[in-house]
């Protein structure tokens, strides 16, 4: 089983990188750019038998950092 | 006086942060990240800057999940003193035994230059060798010490005078001007600039010194 976790910025939380890559879009004439998040995806090889809840608790006690981050679990 | 200093695979201040203990007359064990247990004895636990586990996933974040952090939170639950500078701050707000989180510098860049900063507070072990008001000069050396933490936090931090130091000029986008922060018993400090290379005349500055000092104060037997 594998599991893809996502984790991005909270909005209101300020991306630094993600607005300089917005503005590296716009100088690069790609002017339909409003904005842009970064954010890190992150793929486990889970043994048989995981469950989301457990991908859920690696998220909430390492994966990200619920005060800045929040994160959205697929499993494929 | 006994004080204890982590040091992480990546730390390269945890000698610095020894050698300013020692010369406010701490004896100091330096302890290895894979300990479960402080010395006996330990007074404070100085978690020092560098870049511990290379930063990977967040800063401090390897860091808070080592055997040594589950000691250092169980120190600071009884009432323990600890400090955390520069990367120790990213892992104290990464273990939560602070509150809020150390982005991305606004600028993206590395900064590493003496700020001056704007003491706060002078209600604290760490600090009460200041004058609140004061503003004194301490190196900065960070890509990632833009303070955040949200409105509410910011307000209990505020209400409860909680904010130690804050940036005379903001460099890293830090909300309002944060560089440094006390727990709730306010026996715990974490802070972005470096005390420990401002405590020697050979630094170009010694305006760190007054911190380990008054924390001996504090700490010596009566």
């Amino acid at each position: 089983m594998k599991a893809r976790v996502h984790v991005m910025l909270k909005n209101g939380v300020l991306d630094p990188q993600g607005e300089a890559v917005r503005h590296a879009l716009g100088a690069m004439g790609f002017d339909q750019v409003e904005g842009v998040r970064q954010g890190k995806v992150i793929d486990l090889e889970l043994a048989e038998g995981a469950t989301e809840a457990d991908v859920t608790a690696m998220c909430e006690k390492l994966l990200a950092n619920t005060v800045i981050e929040r994160y959205e679990i697929e499993l494929v | 006086m006994r004080a204890a200093v982590i040091v992480f695979p990546g730390s390269n201040c945890d000698r610095d942060l020894a050698v300013a203990f020692e010369q406010a007359g701490f004896s100091v064990d330096m302890v290895w990240h894979k300990d479960a247990s402080l010395p006996e004895g330990v007074d404070i636990v100085g978690v020092p800057g560098g870049f511990s586990y290379g930063d990977y996933l967040r800063c401090g974040a390897i860091a808070a999940q080592s055997p040594i952090c589950k000691a250092v939170a169980q120190h600071t639950e009884r009432g323990g003193y600890a400090v955390g500078i520069c990367n120790g701050f990213q892992v104290l707000t990464e273990t939560g035994i602070l509150p809020g989180a150390l982005l991305r510098n606004a600028g993206l860049k590395y900064i590493c230059r003496t700020v001056g900063l704007k003491v706060e507070t002078s209600d604290s072990a760490f600090t009460q060798g200041y004058n609140a008001g004061d503003v004194i000069g301490l190196p900065i050396a960070h890509h990632d010490g833009n303070y955040f933490a949200d409105d509410e936090t910011l307000a209990m931090l505020k209400a409860e005078d909680r904010i130690a130091f804050t940036y005379a000029e903001n460099p890293n986008g830090s909300r309002d001007d944060i560089a440094g922060i006390l727990s709730h018993n306010r026996r715990v400090l974490g802070m972005m600039p470096h005390p420990e290379r401002a405590a020697d005349s050979g630094h170009g500055g010694t305006d760190g010194t007054a911190l380990f000092r008054a924390l001996a104060g504090v700490l010596a037997p009566a």
